[in-house]
Order: C-alpha cells, then structure tokens, then sequence
C-alpha cells in the first residue's frame, strides 16, 4: 500500500535518510530498528512530510495510493495525514494538550477528516474510540494530566485511530512507558491491527519489541536500511554483521551467567558525513577490503531476506 | 473543583471581584440614586462637606461629587476595559502570528513592534489631541497603540517555547492546519499568561486615564473623571480635603481590585490545574 524508492533526505548539512527503499503491503506491521540517531524517526516523518517548512530536503519517491506524497502541497498533505496514514508519537506525558480534553481532542481529530458529521455523532465515535483502546467512556471529558502515562498513551492511540486510517505509524511507541505497560500497548496495537485491518509500521530501539509485535523487520545504521528480512530470519540468521552484533549485545535468559555482554565497539557515524565504503566499516569486526572504499549494494540471501554487506556477495 | 470554585476561596480575589461589581452597578445606577446631575452648578453650595444631602460633599462649582464619581467610573471603566480588550486582540494574534511563523515574518513584525514601543505615549496622545481632538476616543486609540506590545511579546515568547511541544507536532500529524493549531492549542495554552497581562494592562489603562486627565489632556469639563476630579480637589487640599480624597481612593481601590483579581483568576483559570 505505501512504497517509498530512495528516499533521501537532508537537513541542511545533515544527511539523515540515504536512499531507503521500503514497502508496506496491507495489514503487515513492519518494524524498523536502529541505534539513536539513525535515521528511523527522520524516515517515519518523511512518510507524510512532517517537519517544519524548508527545514529538510527530500528526494526520491513515497508512493501511496499510486501518487507520490513528497511532490503533495501542504494541503494535500493535511488530507493523508490522520486520515490516511496516523501517528503516534514516542512521550505521552507531551503529546497531548494539557489544557483540553481528551474527549475533545480525539473529536478533533475525527470532526477534521470527517466534517459534514454533526458533534453528536462525533461525540458518539469519541465513545466508541476510548472504548475500544480500553479508556473507560466516562472519562471522555477528562484533562490529560489527570490520566496515568499508559491511560495517556490509549488516548494517543485513540486520536491517532479517529479519522480510520489506514497505516499506523508508531514512532517509539513504548519507550516513555515501564515494560508491564509496554506489553498492555503493544496487545492493544496488534489487537487493534486485527480489528481493523490496518498496517502498522513501528518505530523501535528495542528488539524485543520487535521480535513479538513485527512481520517484517528493517534494521537501519547511518541513515541506511542494511538488513531486511521476516522477523524469525531475523533472529535466527541474522545476516549483516551489524544485526549480528546488536542481537549479541542483549542479555538473554538462557545466556550462562558468566559470559559478559558484547558491545559494539565504537560510535555511530556522524551523519552530516559522507562516507566511501560501508558506514558500519569502522566499527566491523570482520570488514574486507573492500569494505572501505565501495559502498555495499543489497544482496538478497532468502527470499525476503536482503543485506547490505559485502561479505554475502 | 471548577475555576468558579477556586476562586471563591481565594478571598483577596474575592474583595476585587466584590468591589469591581459594585463599582459597575453604581457605574450605571450610581447617578440615578442622587437627584443632582454631574454638570448641576449651585455656587451657593460649593465646597459643602459629606451630609445626607451631599453624600460626598460638593465641590468649588457646588456640583454633587457623589454623583460625579460614578461618572467618573464610567469613564474609567470604559476606558480600562476597551482599551484593554484591544490591546488583547491585538497583541494576541500579533504576538501569537509572529511566534508561530517565526524567520523573517517574525523578525520584521517584532522590529515594528519595537520601533512603536519607543514611541512614548505622552506623545502619542499629544498628537492625537491635534488630529483627533481631545477625549475618550484620543486616549483609548493611543493607549492601544502603545499598549498591545508587551501583550504581543508575552504571547510570542509563549508560542516561540509551546510549538516545540509534542502535541503541536501530533496534531499536525492528524491533519491540522496551521491556524487550528494556533487557535485550539497554542492560545489556550498561554492564557495564565494573558490573563496576568491583562490584569496589569487594565488598572494601568485606568490609571493613564486618570493621570491624563489629571494633567489636562483627557476628557474636558464638565464631563466627569476621577482625573480631573483630583486634578480639582488638588489645590484646594488643606481646606476641603474630600474633594481630593474621594476621587484618589476611588482610583487607589480600583486599581488594587483589579490586581488582586487578576491573580486570583490566574490561579483559578490555569487550566493545568483543571480536575
């Protein structure tokens, strides 16, 4: 349903996305994963061109629909967003208003998409949307900080569902709230997903958010996409060093009790750089040649599985 | 507990608004209660200390000076709260335009902003006097001119710090435009802050008012102020003190009201505090 082919984009010197390409079918979730920094939060905004005026540069296509939204005017852009394609954002505690309702926001949003209804029948939506993210429906005139973190973030997923949208993107949904809240949310979203047949693309650092919650997972280094595969592939064979490492670097249940933690060595690049070869190069432990001065093409290992290293040509 | 609620616990606040209604109702019954008009001239009455007939004397033209102070509210009343009201419409959308659209808009409004505020409104009332002609009109026109700045960089400093927010961000991903945003969640977010600034702006209004007419420049005889009252009463202070004292206490007491409610209602108002 969304198809994005080389997207690029820059913030003045900073060149945050490189050349991403990604396809999200219908009723899929695709997970990205990547370090701080990456990229992941500059790829999910560029979907529906969220950033300020003239801040960032972009090239490339996000096909939905058959049409492209990086060529759409901010008017056309207000009728995808919410409607088409909804957002939930990373800290609840921020992203609602703290002097209206949340009643009122979530009508809000609903009444923009859908503004030949009337307010009863908005109201009435209102209801049924807090109802089904498990927000008692008396509380539909209630002020935000009076809602617990995870109550905030129903309320969040609620607006975000009002207008019916068709993706879902969820930038981090579950770092601002404690690991027993987190599961609630992620049963909610895939909960939801199933009543409603929409695709969700997350947006995560945390790969064991992924590994229950993800169909497809991305994992994004330096702005670039170098390891694509069904999220079982992922964890079993992962193939790009990268990927390899970061699932290392995680303590696990069944790891002896004595074997330390393996970090990744080294920093993330700095992405207002260009770099010749591979962006992970420098911090890869196993790094050819070649690695240094030509940048990896994508190879594809299974089907469905893809990575960006010269090791699988 | 609602903002009414709140507030009425808050008893300081509570004497401004006591004081304030008080003063609007006699404002507008106030002259009806005396059988005097404010412009009645008895030379042979002049000068007559508080009694039954003359509640709060008369005063050197014997005129009724219970009746002129109502007068006086009217006026003061009219010219705080206009001037007021037009300070916040516009210094509210200026301020709100200029903090949310940022860059050169930003730079350019604000710099006009400044170049007006160095304007000082002495002068401004001056001129109008010559174009315009002296009265209420000159001095609410020039009070706006001068006085929505400090409302517009309150604002804009408000919005420049509330569109970083999260849920700015979140709304315009649901498809908002920029004038919802501004209107439905930057606005509301800074009312504490209007409503301090506004509570200044009032009693400042009236007492502008006052000092203008003090000093002659506001409106002319016989019209009543508690400006040109005090202006009256002034020379004559050791012998006939009222005529000073009940238009000085009027403005002293107005002005106090206006402060202590205003800090009530910021409190009860803020809407973070809304259960």
């Amino acid at each position: 349903m969304i198809k994005v082919k080389n997207l690029n984009v820059r913030f003045k010197n900073v060149h945050a996305v490189r050349g991403v390409d990604l396809e999200i079918q219908n009723g899929e979730t695709v997970a990205i994963v990547g370090e701080s920094g990456c990229g992941k939060s500059a790829l999910a905004k560029s979907l529906v061109k969220l950033f300020p005026k003239k801040t960032a540069e972009f090239s490339g296509e996000v096909i939905y629909n058959g049409q492209n939204i990086l060529t759409f005017s901010e008017k056309e852009l207000r009728k995808i967003r919410g409607k088409e394609i909804g957002m939930i954002f990373q800290d609840p505690m921020t992203s609602l208003n703290p002097v209206l309702t949340i009643g009122f926001q979530i009508t809000e949003s609903y009444l923009r998409h859908f503004p030949e209804k009337s307010k009863k029948d908005a109201v009435k939506r209102t209801e049924e949307l807090l109802e089904l993210v498990g927000i008692p429906k008396d509380r539909i005139y209630h002020y935000p900080h009076t809602l617990s973190g995870g109550m905030r973030q129903r309320a969040l997923i609620a607006i975000a569902l009002a207008a019916s949208p068709k993706l879902l993107i969820a930038d981090e949904p579950t770092t601002a709230l404690d690991v027993t809240l987190q599961a609630q949310i992620l049963d909610l979203l895939k909960d939801l997903q199933k009543k409603l047949g929409m695709s969700i693309l997350i947006i995560t650092h945390d790969l064991s958010v992924v590994a229950g919650f993800a169909d497809k997972v991305l994992v994004m280094y330096a702005g670039k996409i170098i390891e694509s595969a069904n999220v079982d592939d992922l964890f079993e064979t992962p193939s790009h060093p990268y990927t390899q490492r970061l699932l290392r670097s995680k303590p696990r249940l069944d790891m002896p009790r004595s074997e330390p933690l393996l970090p990744i060595d080294g920093t993330p690049p700095d992405l207002s750089k260009q770099f010749a070869g591979c962006s992970f190069c420098p911090r890869c432990t196993e790094s050819l040649e070649i690695c240094k001065n030509e940048t990896p093409p994508i190879f594809n290992i299974n089907p469905g599985h893809t990575s960006a290293c010269w090791l699988k040509k | 507990m609602n903002a009414w609620q709140r507030l009425k616990v808050n008893k300081t606040g509570m004497f401004g608004l006591y004081f304030l209604s008080l003063l609007m109702i006699m404002a507008i019954f106030g002259p009806l209660l005396s059988s005097h008009t404010y412009y009645e001239t008895q030379l042979p009455l002049k000068n007559q200390t508080p009694s039954l007939q003359y509640w709060f004397g008369t005063d050197e033209l014997g005129r009724d000076i219970f009746t002129r102070i109502w007068w006086g509210a009217r006026i003061s009343l009219l010219v705080g709260i206009s001037a007021s009201v037009l300070d916040l419409l516009i210094g509210v959308i200026y301020g709100a335009i200029c903090g949310f659209f940022g860059g050169k808009i930003d730079e350019l409004m604000m710099r006009v902003a400044d170049i007006l505020s160095t304007i000082p409104y002495l002068l401004v009332v001056i001129l109008l006097m010559v174009v315009v002609g002296p009265g209420l009109l000159s001095i609410i026109i020039a009070l706006s001119i001068t006085g929505w700045i400090g409302m517009a960089r309150i604002v804009r400093g408000q919005v420049l710090q509330l569109k970083e927010f999260d849920y700015v961000t979140a709304a315009r991903a649901l498809g908002a435009n920029s004038s919802w945003i501004l209107s439905k969640h930057l606005i509301p977010n800074t009312t504490p802050s209007i409503i301090v600034t506004l509570t200044l702006s009032i009693p400042t209004a009236i007492f502008a008012e006052a000092f203008l007419s003090f000093l002659g420049l506001g409106v002319q005889a016989p019209i009543a102020s508690w400006g040109t009252m005090a202006n009256d009463g002034l020379p004559a202070l050791r012998y006939y003190p009222w005529r000073l004292f009940f238009p000085a206490a009027f403005i002293s007491v107005t002005m106090l009201s206006f402060n202590l409610l205003g800090d009530a209602l910021r409190d009860a108002l803020d809407p973070r505090l809304r259960i």
